[in-house]
């Protein structure tokens, strides 16, 4: 079991949990993820690490509720824990000095990207990070990049902070401006990062992906996460999940995303459905009631 | 000796059928096929054992189980002491009952089998091993008083457990690391329910625990932790690796990577370790309900797959292969159970791309016409392909199962570990260390893939080379393949 020490939410439906996970925090590096298993008859789901912490022994993960296994691990608090936790896996993002690199993130990708925005900036480049979200509430992790000396540009869909538009517009006007760029790094939704790599390729930006690729096993077994490049299938759980954007399939990647469509919504609905029977908010107690499969809450005490 | 029959009367009696799930009836559930001796078949068929001065069956088995002596025990109804026999060289008896092929094997070399049928060898050991099972009285094996050695054992299927086995009984700590978060590799996430339930699994590696073997699951070595961490930081003496072949190999031709093509580990996964057939865990799998599908490949994997797809609701079943029946590497029982239950075969065929609709979906699977050459490298006739014979086999899903090629994950990590061209750990054939002090490596990752049985008797005898080394400290030169 990893226990849970905080939780907290960060904006709706996206939450930040520190994991203690010694061993993970220990060889953890930007870029890399874990597969975890929420409950005992859970799917395994890749999540890529927002940071950690070797001395206290945690990992930082951040979750956006999108299907029922996110929704589900978002309704733990600090105290529960979750049975299965592997990782670090994947390659860590490439680092080194490139000069001014941009970093884009679009919704929970920015949690994907920050650390890997550190990373860069502590390896000497300037690092201007293109953040944006739905809406003003679903920016992330703006005042933490900032503090990490990077540039942040915002843009919302709605205009209702930063810029009005979307993150490639941004990357557009940067670009426009003529000032050099020399490396780009894109994380978010399948069709952003395929709109990033379209800007960047006939420019010849050096321009890197992170795919969310599906996954079971995470160490090259199944062979499910396979994407296909323009130099043949490569597994994004051990030889990504970055790629060289340019060479990348981003059709066959979004349909082998939607493989489970169907299965997906209707687990999704039957959990919604009992969230909604339950008239309480979720404390412990409730949660046990309308998810058994969760299982009996290892909390102690009144914490 | 307990058999007083003469030889004469003992080839008079037959060998004793398995009894058998009706094949209608079992290919809409997940339940075991085999269903086991009872104590009167076992008793029979024991009888009709020769009990050879030499016996020819234990030669033909990769870890010599001394199976006229275990035989001579079941004859005289000493069923548990028939176990504790079989586990003296074999710590995993209930599931090499059920899934070595013994027709290659001890039954491939009985003298019975000149006359007439052979020894059913595997039924009897598998019908010890239940029976112990099943009373729940278990000889644990004697353990010899601890050593203060640490022995790290990196991958939880046969190889790892059978070396874990010996060498926990010479009295060793020992760990197991596992990647997944259920315990016994292979054996979980490969084989099926139908043709190995996995609560003999849970039970054969709960021996081993109350043997005193401690196991770590969610642990991949080469990430969470490295092998040179192991030996500096953690104080293993030894490092057994026993990861298994890994990475599925595919086709390379076009449309591989729509939606609906699995490889063979993908789809057993999913329906092996994460239960993706049972509505109550949350996996998904490809429907395969009313839909057809093809497995490619004529091995135990294609054979697992196709049926695996039957049970999961396909409407047809297609075994695609691209030589004959004759050639393909399934064991015998496997073929006539997979088309006893309705799998079709099409064989010399081969696929050349997967077609997909409309939607991007798979919906077809080009397949060329083959006819079969002279014999190549591994001696079987080599398939040709016949110029202008394409066609297309309508199906919604395909599973490739063309076997798997080594995981580079431990050797990427630790760069004094040799390796051979295709990327297994170079390895001393009968000592099996590695070209790195103090770590060996045993089974699949080895070899390529094998059998279950192949990869317990490279465990064992990896255990006994670990043995000999954590007593003299001494270590071969082994040269990089």
């Amino acid at each position: 079991m990893f226990a849970i020490r905080a939780a907290c939410f960060l904006a709706p439906d996206i939450k930040r949990f520190e994991i203690e996970a010694p061993r993970v925090a220990r060889k953890q590096r930007a870029g890399q993820f874990v597969i975890v298993r929420v409950h005992e008859r859970g799917e395994r789901i890749p999540l890529t690490i927002a940071g950690s912490d070797p001395g206290a022994g945690t990992i930082t993960l951040i979750v956006q509720g999108i299907g029922k296994t996110t929704k589900l691990m978002n309704t733990l608090e600090a105290g529960d824990a979750i049975p299965d936790l592997v990782g670090p896996l994947g390659r860590p993002t490439e680092v080194e000095r490139y000069g001014t690199v941009v970093v884009i993130g679009g919704g929970v990708g920015t949690a994907i990207a920050y650390p890997s925005a550190l990373a860069l900036k502590a390896a000497g480049n300037r690092v201007i990070a293109i953040i944006g979200g739905r809406t003003r509430e679903l920016v992330l992790l703006e005042p933490e990049l900032r503090a990490g000396g990077v540039e942040v540009v915002v843009v919302t869909d709605d205009g209702s902070y930063g810029q009005k538009g979307l993150v490639t517009d941004a990357l557009r006007d940067r670009i426009a401006t003529g000032e050099q760029i020399d490396r780009v790094l894109a994380i978010g939704p399948v069709r952003m990062m395929q709109a990033v790599a379209e800007l960047t390729r006939p420019l010849k930006i050096p321009t890197v992906v992170s795919l969310n690729a599906l996954m079971v096993d995470g160490t090259g077994m199944c062979g499910g996460c396979r994407v296909q490049t323009v130099d043949g299938p490569r597994f994004a759980c051990v030889d990504g999940p970055e790629f060289d954007a340019h060479t990348v399939d981003y059709e066959i990647l979004a349909r082998r995303n939607r493989m489970y469509a169907e299965a997906e919504a209707a687990a999704l609905r039957s959990f919604l459905a009992a969230e909604a029977a339950a008239e309480e908010p979720p404390g412990p107690c409730q949660l046990e009631a309308r998810h058994p499969e969760v299982g009996p809450r290892i909390r102690g005490g009144t914490s | 000796m307990s058999n007083t029959l003469p030889p004469k009367e003992r080839l008079k009696i037959p060998r004793q059928p398995m009894p058998e799930q009706e094949p209608h009836e079992r290919r809409h559930n997940f339940l075991e096929v085999n269903q086991g001796l009872t104590v009167l078949g076992a008793t029979t068929e024991a009888l009709r054992c020769l009990e050879c001065a030499k016996p020819q069956c234990s030669d033909g088995c990769p870890v010599h189980v001394k199976i006229r002596e275990f035989v001579q025990l079941v004859t005289a109804g000493e069923f548990l002491k028939a176990a504790a026999k079989i586990r003296e060289d074999n710590v995993l008896p209930a599931i090499t009952g059920r899934v070595c092929p013994q027709e290659t094997q001890c039954e491939g070399c009985c003298i019975l089998g000149k006359k007439q049928e052979p020894l059913a060898i595997g039924y009897l050991e598998r019908f010890v091993a239940d029976y112990e099972r099943e009373h729940g009285q278990l000889g644990l094996p004697e353990r010899q008083p601890p050593t203060g050695k640490k022995v790290a054992i990196v991958g939880s299927g046969p190889a790892g457990l059978s070396a874990a086995g010996d060498l926990i009984r010479a009295g060793h700590d020992v760990t197991v690391f596992e990647a997944l978060h259920e315990l016994g590799g292979v054996l979980i996430y490969g084989i099926p329910e139908f043709r190995l339930p996995k609560e003999i699994v849970r039970h054969e590696i709960e021996v081993l625990r109350q043997m005193g073997i401690r196991f770590e699951t969610n642990v991949v070595i080469g990430k969470t932790v490295t092998i040179d961490e192991l030996m500096n930081d953690e104080g293993f003496d030894a490092v057994l690796v026993a990861t298994g072949a890994g990475l599925p190999k595919f086709l390379g031709v076009p449309g591989e990577n729509l939606p609906g093509v699995y490889s063979a580990n993908e789809f057993l996964t999913r329906v092996n370790l994460m239960h993706a057939n049972d509505p109550t865990y949350d996996e998904p799998v490809f429907d395969c309900r009313g839909r057809d599908v093809a497995v490619i490949g004529g091995g135990n994997t294609a054979m697992d797959a196709v049926r695996t797809a039957l049970r999961l609701g396909a409407r047809k079943a297609y075994l695609v292969y691209r030589r004959t029946e004759k050639e393909m590497p399934a064991r015998a029982e496997e073929l006539k159970h997979a088309k006893q239950e309705g799998v079709e075969l099409i064989c010399l065929a081969n696929p050349v791309a997967f077609r997909e609709d409309e939607k991007g979906n798979l919906c077809a699977i080009r397949l060329q016409r083959m006819e079969l050459g002279e014999p190549d490298a591994s001696g079987r006739a080599s398939p040709r392909p016949i110029p202008g014979s394409e066609f297309d086999l309508p199906v919604a899903m395909a599973v490739v199962a063309l076997g798997t090629s080594a995981n580079p994950l431990v050797q990427a990590s630790t760069p004094d570990l040799g390796t051979d061209r295709r990327g297994y750990i170079a390895a001393d054939p009968t000592s099996l260390c590695t070209s790195k002090r103090g770590v060996f490596a045993a089974g699949d990752i080895v070899t390529g893939s094998a059998t279950v049985i192949l990869a317990m008797a490279a465990g064992r005898r990896a255990a006994a080379s670990i043995l000999r080394y954590l007593e003299d400290g001494q270590w071969p030169v082994v040269l990089p393949a």
